[in-house]
């Protein structure tokens, strides 16, 4: 690769989100930013290994871009160079003194509730990652068609009915920044999932999620939940390569071998964690974090903190009582050894949903294995097998089952 | 930019226009709600409706003109009436429908209004 081919694809990389946003943030129209800027990339890679890599490939970049943005691309092509490198110059020192980073606005234009939660995350993965629709599309799983679709759609919402960039009011705030972190988490959910297979491409998605974690948190230092989500993340990705054996065969998270997890990223957890908590405003990704954090402790003091386990799920719970949240709660209880309350716990959960939810029928089994009502937990277990989409959480559940035969 | 606030309601909305006791704090809830508004010099125009049981509904179909008493779909909310609003965003148009009364019992649809391209010269 080429030294001006390798600097367009650094700033690719590292600028895709803040170029879209400064160029859409004026006309609300990210697909025509994007498209702009795809040609002003094309153009670089034309024109850089012949005049060379500009001082500044962003500022060459947004100012190729919004010239074909306000359709001049022909005339500027006509005008003397002379002029285009006066403005170009202007332009240079204008996005280094004066563009101030636009992809928070971005960000909650992606999440915005007039946009539906589902494409969300992928909105924001492609609009401020830069990342293709086709890989996308295979991490959700979906027809790259279908995904392209969804996303020009979401697109033109934005632009039609005029989402605002902007960054929220007081009143929307919190709700907001919620939008935009469980966007960002549900992009790391479907990459968490997705390890149980061996696609390389969807482990990749964890890490952009990441990112964009990392961008968060970057651009909102005063807000602790952004810490906590992100710190959320790295413990997921610090035990991510222990949840399967050599054998590839799924490991729940109390049998997961602790030497196999990563050390450093469980550190930044950590210390995000603890930055969070200064700011003495709970939220629930640190709640969620600060529960990882308990389980990762299991190496360090050689046991499971279940009393702290279990006040965390409280709060959890009180916070936010999802259907994912009370089967964590119940399964808490459960390795606190308290498999009757348990139980209980489970069969008062109301939820529509909860007949349908693999991980109650898990954790059901489990409670009345305990209490050694076997024909039961039998019943439990195979529907838990029936529910499972994991072909590798299927395999445990298989073997499980054979074992108590 | 304008913005049609689509104000639907409920039978329950509909039957306190003429109830003696509801009818009141029914068109006080109203009233404020477009006092609101034309303060705020948002309003480019709009009108209440008259229930759906003064409704009809009429189609042509295989060249036959078909007329039928009624709302097109009997849904448990009906259109009650619009407001056309010019403001800068949806966030603004968001704001202006959460505070219509019909959003707290039935619901407010937010849609852009469709600005026609000049008839070219051509």
């Amino acid at each position: 690769m080429t030294a001006a081919a390798r600097a367009a694809e650094q700033a690719a990389r590292t600028s895709y989100g803040r170029l879209v946003s400064i160029l859409a943030a004026r006309t609300r129209d990210i697909a025509a930013a994007e498209d702009a800027l795809a040609e002003a990339f094309a153009n670089a890679l034309a024109s850089w290994p012949v005049s060379g890599v500009p001082r500044n490939p962003e500022a060459w970049l947004i100012t190729a871009a919004r010239h074909r943005l306000l359709n001049e691309w022909r005339a500027g092509a006509l005008r003397d160079r002379a002029t285009d490198e006066v403005e170009r110059r202007q332009e240079e020192r204008r996005i280094v003194e004066e563009f101030p980073d636009e992809r928070l606005k971005l960000l909650f234009v992606c999440a915005h509730p007039a946009i539906e939660a589902s494409v969300r995350p992928a909105l924001m993965l492609q609009t401020v990652l830069g990342l293709d629709a086709a890989r996308i599309a295979s991490a959700f799983a979906v027809r790259p068609s279908a995904m392209s679709q969804r996303l020009v759609r979401a697109k033109a919402k934005i632009r039609d009915a005029r989402i605002p960039f902007a960054v929220p009011g007081d009143e929307d705030w919190p709700d907001r920044l919620q939008d935009v972190l469980d966007a960002i988490y549900a992009a790391y959910g479907v990459g968490w999932d997705a390890l149980a297979g061996t696609d390389a491409d969807l482990q990749g998605l964890a890490e952009e999620a990441i990112d964009l974690g990392r961008l968060v948190v970057g651009l909102l230092p005063a807000e602790p939940e952004p810490k906590g989500l992100l710190a959320l993340m790295l413990f997921c990705e610090a035990r991510r390569t222990a949840r399967f054996d050599d054998g590839g065969f799924f490991v729940p998270l109390h049998e997961q071998d602790a030497s196999r997890w990563n050390r450093i990223l469980i550190i930044e957890a950590e210390s995000l964690l603890e930055e969070a908590s200064r700011h003495r405003r709970f939220g629930l990704y640190q709640c969620e974090a600060a529960i990882q954090s308990v389980h990762v402790q299991r190496p360090i003091t050689g046991t499971v903190n279940h009393e702290a386990l279990e006040l965390l799920y409280r709060l959890r719970v009180a916070a936010s009582p999802s259907l994912g949240a009370l089967v964590a709660q119940a399964g808490a209880r459960l390795h606190a050894g308290k498999a009757v309350e348990a139980l209980a716990d489970l069969d008062a959960i109301a939820s529509p949903e909860r007949d349908r939810y693999q991980p109650y029928w898990v954790t059901r089994w489990a409670c009345l294995k305990a209490l050694g009502r076997l024909p039961e937990a039998e019943a439990a277990l195979s529907v838990a097998i029936g529910l499972s989409e994991q072909p590798a959480v299927r395999a445990y559940l298989l073997r499980a089952q054979a074992g108590e035969a | 930019m304008q913005y049609m606030l689509i104000l639907n309601e409920t039978a329950d909305d509909f039957a306190k226009r003429n109830d003696p006791q509801q009818a009141g704090a029914y068109w006080g809830g109203w009233n404020a709600f477009i006092s609101a508004m034309g303060a705020a010099g948002v309003i480019v125009k709009g009108d209440g409706l008259l229930g759906p049981e003064t409704a009809t509904t009429v189609r042509i179909k295989d060249g036959k003109r078909h007329i039928q008493d009624g709302p097109f779909a009997d849904t448990k909310e009906q259109l009650g009436g619009y407001f056309i609003i010019e403001v800068p965003d949806l966030d603004a148009a968001i704001e202006w429908a959460l505070k219509a009364p019909s959003a707290a019992c039935a619901s407010v649809e937010v849609r852009p209004v469709l600005v026609m391209a000049p008839a070219s010269a051509a």
